[in-house]
């Protein structure tokens, strides 16, 4: 699996995620912004952090960068995309995820481990997940109140098109632990065509047991597993 | 062509939630302010441009806003003639 990797200045989880990509056998690759062509790769990843300093709304300028072009086109012909935190914030902005991600509504930067449920797990990305099975991972962000409009929400939650929500101790979604104030609790969704997804916790920080969990492997293994299957067809 | 300078004003939409403006009504109620309904806080940017009329730079400018300034899921705009365009260059 060749994974382009996006680096836009200001991204800082883009090293994380290439050792991630790595450590399940992957092959991973650095594109820069203003590349204007991916090449041949089977899947794309848009790291965290923050792209041109988080100015005008966050991911607002990474997503009129010159390879993001590129990346539509890629989305458009079904390839995979994943954009985590900042990568989540511009495929919003680049109008490849719908809604917004608003400041989160308690104004602080929010640096903690958080529980997801795993809405979905029948997708490229989620299929190695048990639908019960409830995920650890970090967040670190202060835009990941995710907003759309009701229409918007009523779909993706008719079209299960939540991937994940930020669960409560008692395994249910309560505002108590709902992070940043995001509608129906959501950390994480998917495009109508399965292939786009954009969540705000972090996978690529949960990979080895010194991170203090593994949960994340299973998604990047996921897309692996697809990969490979579509390339004996 | 000649230069224009305009001010475009982009606030949250009426209705969705705006944290900052909240944390900015209840330092103002501190200060005894207590009858304020509401604050939303937004941003202004003033941009100078080339423009061959200026509707031209309105025109420029609402296609800026649509593109990248502002983000049609949360934010409106509005945008005026700068009150020093007539005096510059």
């Amino acid at each position: 699996m060749k994974v382009a990797i996006i680096t836009f200045p200001g991204s800082n989880c883009d090293y994380d995620l290439y050792k991630c990509v790595q450590l399940i056998g992957g092959n991973p690759e650095f594109l820069w912004h203003r590349d204007s062509s991916l090449g041949k790769v089977d899947a794309v990843m848009l790291p965290g952090g923050f792209s041109y300093g988080d100015y005008l709304r966050a991911g607002a300028i990474a997503a009129m960068s010159p390879i993001m072009a590129a990346v539509k086109k890629f989305a458009d012909h079904g390839g995979p995309v994943l954009g985590i935190c900042n990568g989540f914030q511009v495929l919003c902005e680049a109008n490849l995820l719908p809604g917004a991600l608003l400041p989160n509504t308690s104004l602080l930067f929010a640096s903690k481990e958080v529980t997801l449920s795993v809405e979905n797990n029948s997708t490229i990305f989620t299929d190695l997940y048990e639908s019960d099975r409830s995920l650890r991972m970090p967040i670190a962000h202060a835009e990941g109140n995710y907003y759309a409009d009701e229409e918007t929400l009523e779909q993706l939650e008719e079209d299960g098109r939540v991937m994940f929500r930020y669960l409560g101790p008692q395994g249910k979604p309560t505002n108590e632990s709902n992070p940043n104030g995001s509608a129906n609790h959501i950390a994480g969704i998917i495009n109508t065509k399965g292939n786009v997804m954009g969540m705000m916790p972090h996978p690529e920080r949960a990979v080895e047991t010194i991170l203090g969990s593994v949960d994340g492997l299973d998604l990047f293994k996921s897309l692996l597993n697809h990969i490979s299957a579509s390339k004996k067809v | 062509m000649s230069r224009i300078r305009l001010e475009i004003r982009i606030v949250p939409r009426p209705g969705l939630l705006d944290p900052e403006g909240k944390a900015i009504q209840s330092g103002l109620q501190s200060l005894n302010y207590t009858d304020i309904h509401e604050v939303r806080v937004g941003k202004i940017l003033l941009i100078e441009l080339d423009a061959d009329s200026t509707q031209d730079a309105i025109n420029q400018a609402t296609s800026m806003c649509q593109r990248l300034l502002a983000n049609p899921v949360t934010e409106d705009f509005l945008i005026k003639l700068h009150e020093d365009s007539e005096n510059s260059e």
